[in-house]
């Protein structure tokens, strides 16, 4: 084993990887650490080079400039004994489609000297009753499952998952995640590639919201929510029409938008108490409220100007 | 991808690569075009030829040969070949143009493993069927045992040796889409001066000589003899380690795991 040279409790660092193929910057300056049993999320919109960041990591492509380290290897260099210990889940890849599921698993489970149990990963991601199925037969739900569980089935210290809910139902998706969380609790640390928005929100301990290969922000999914778009949003339609003011004046209120009967009020996190008490006050009563938190899709249209996916309109209401 | 430096990572458990053999067969038994092409149809041919009894006539034009006599030594190098050319780079390019070679690349089992898995299982189907063909020959058709079995042992290891370093070269710059008519590019021409279509014996002596430099055609001239008249003479047995280093450097030279 080389001697670690990594920081002591950082499973992975990156520091300013940059990677261009001939003239297209796939990431142009991107740094980050994972802390030792964390969930990491890679967020950004399709492009913004978090897969081509992943490869890097994994010791698939060698960076122009700057440096990765894993568990204290250089994936470039060690990538065999990288491999013994991250486990990985790629896009663009597939597995033989004249063998059967439980062939598959039984093979990539001898690549490892200490593998996990088989059958509970077929139970958790419901593939017991497919393991006589050849993979060419699988639905793209199923494959994905299958892809998962390969990923895992070394039992990784590491594992880096490359969209790994893309084509799951939102039961399986759901399944996933605890599953995920499982691995964690084991004491894995999980790099996750996403650009959905509500598995960073539910999974990750920490996010680095990536944009056009560069990394935009990083912190707590509710911090950067909170950092970017301060607090609370509340919708309502009040019992009778009132002057801005009224709410402007409060020192959580930053803003006020009036839309036909509905009034749109942004502020701070404690900010529906004080509007509706304040409404009271007065006597106009608040009908209809809506209350919703920022979210990271709010932090990334901030930091970036852009949507986290590619031409789309923004998903919440 | 960066290259793997050893085909021996210290971690990896060494049974792992016996179950790549073991799936790689499975794979094979599912997908039998190389055992098709490899295996059945030189048998059936084989036996074909020699049920027919004008082809167990000695005749002249063939050096005193019979048909049949003289169609043995090609269809050892034919079932060689066939495994070169079809059963090994098909699957390959296969894995390599859907991402499999790729998934594998990120588990500590080196994607070359699956390159020598290939190697082991069709080199294990070409020696077993060059002895069938031999026992049915031999059994069936009553042509006499071997010369000099050393000798046709020691051409018929060159001749896998030789074939199979093109087969890999075809293996490594193979797509998915060009990978059969590739194995049929080099297959047919290769069979050509080996004398399937035109004996060796009624070649005209020019393509003889280009005939005795081409790998089958060397391969069927030092089976031949070892078969009929004793150990081979030097020549073919040069040829063929030549050709098996210059296309195993090609091919590791143009190898591509994605």
């Amino acid at each position: 084993m080389n001697a670690r040279t990594g920081t002591e409790g950082q499973a992975v660092e990156v520091l300013h990887l940059r990677k261009s193929y001939g003239d297209t910057v796939a990431v142009d300056d991107v740094s980050f650490a994972v802390a030792e049993g964390e969930i990491f999320g890679l967020l950004g919109p399709n492009g913004a080079g978090k897969t081509t960041t992943i490869e890097c990591a994994l010791g698939f492509r060698s960076s122009d400039s700057g440096s990765v380290r894993v568990m204290g290897l250089n994936p470039a260099e060690d990538a065999e004994q990288l491999h013994l210990i991250v486990g990985a889940q790629l896009q663009a890849s597939a597995l033989p489609g004249l063998l059967k599921v439980g062939e598959i698993l039984g093979l990539y489970r001898s690549f490892y000297p200490h593998p996990a149990d088989a059958a509970e990963l077929v139970r958790v991601l419901g593939l017991a009753g497919k393991l006589k199925k050849y993979y060419i037969s699988l639905s793209g739900g199923q494959k994905q499952r299958l892809s998962i569980a390969l990923a895992l089935i070394g039992q990784p210290k590491i594992a880096m998952l490359d969209e790994m809910t893309t084509g799951l139902d939102p039961q399986a998706r759901r399944d996933t995640w605890d599953l995920v969380e499982g691995v964690r609790d084991r004491g894995a640390t999980i790099v996750l590639v996403t650009h959905y928005m509500e598995e960073a929100e539910r999974l990750c301990d920490r996010v680095a919201l990536i944009d056009r290969g560069r990394v935009v922000a990083i912190g707590t999914p509710a911090g950067l929510a909170q950092r970017a778009c301060g607090g609370q949003r509340v919708r309502f339609v009040p019992s009778r029409a009132f002057p801005d003011c009224l709410l402007t004046e409060l020192p959580e209120v930053r803003a006020v938008e009036q839309h036909g009967q509905q009034v749109v009020v942004t502020g701070a996190q404690d900010l529906v108490n004080a509007v509706i008490l304040t409404l009271a006050r007065v006597g106009i009563t608040a009908g209809d409220v809506q209350v919703e938190s920022a979210t990271l899709e709010d932090a990334f249209l901030q930091l970036t100007g852009r949507h986290l996916h590619n031409g789309g309109t923004v998903t919440r209401p | 991808m960066s290259v793997r430096s050893s085909l021996l990572p210290a971690g990896t458990p060494r049974a792992a690569f016996w179950m790549v053999v073991l799936n790689e067969s499975r794979i094979a038994r599912r997908m039998p075009l190389g055992l098709l092409v490899g295996v059945v149809l030189p048998t059936v041919v084989l036996v074909i030829i020699g049920s027919e009894a004008k082809n167990r006539v000695h005749l002249k034009v063939l050096g005193g040969l019979t048909t049949f006599n003289a169609y043995v030594p090609i269809f050892l190098a034919m079932v060689i070949a066939a495994l070169a050319f079809y059963g090994l780079p098909i699957p390959l390019a296969i894995y390599r143009d859907q991402g499999i070679l790729r998934r594998l690349s990120a588990t500590p089992v080196p994607p070359a493993w699956v390159l020598a898995a290939q190697l082991v299982l069709n080199a294990s189907f070409a020696v077993a069927e060059v002895i069938l063909l031999l026992v049915v020959a031999m059994t069936g058709f009553g042509i006499a045992a071997p010369r000099s079995v050393g000798g046709l042992v020691l051409a018929l290891s060159l001749t896998i040796a030789g074939v199979f370093a093109i087969g890999l070269w075809v293996s490594a710059i193979a797509r998915q889409r060009t990978a059969g008519i590739l194995a049929a590019v080099c297959f047919f021409p290769l069979m050509f001066f080996a004398g399937l279509f035109l004996p060796r014996a009624e070649m005209p002596r020019p393509l003889l000589d280009v005939s005795n430099l081409t790998p089958l055609g060397a391969a069927v001239q030092a089976i031949q003899s070892a078969l009929l008249s004793g150990f081979p003479p030097i020549a073919p047995l040069l040829v063929l380690p030549v050709y098996a280093v210059v296309f195993s450097v090609l091919a590791v030279r143009f190898f591509r795991w994605e």
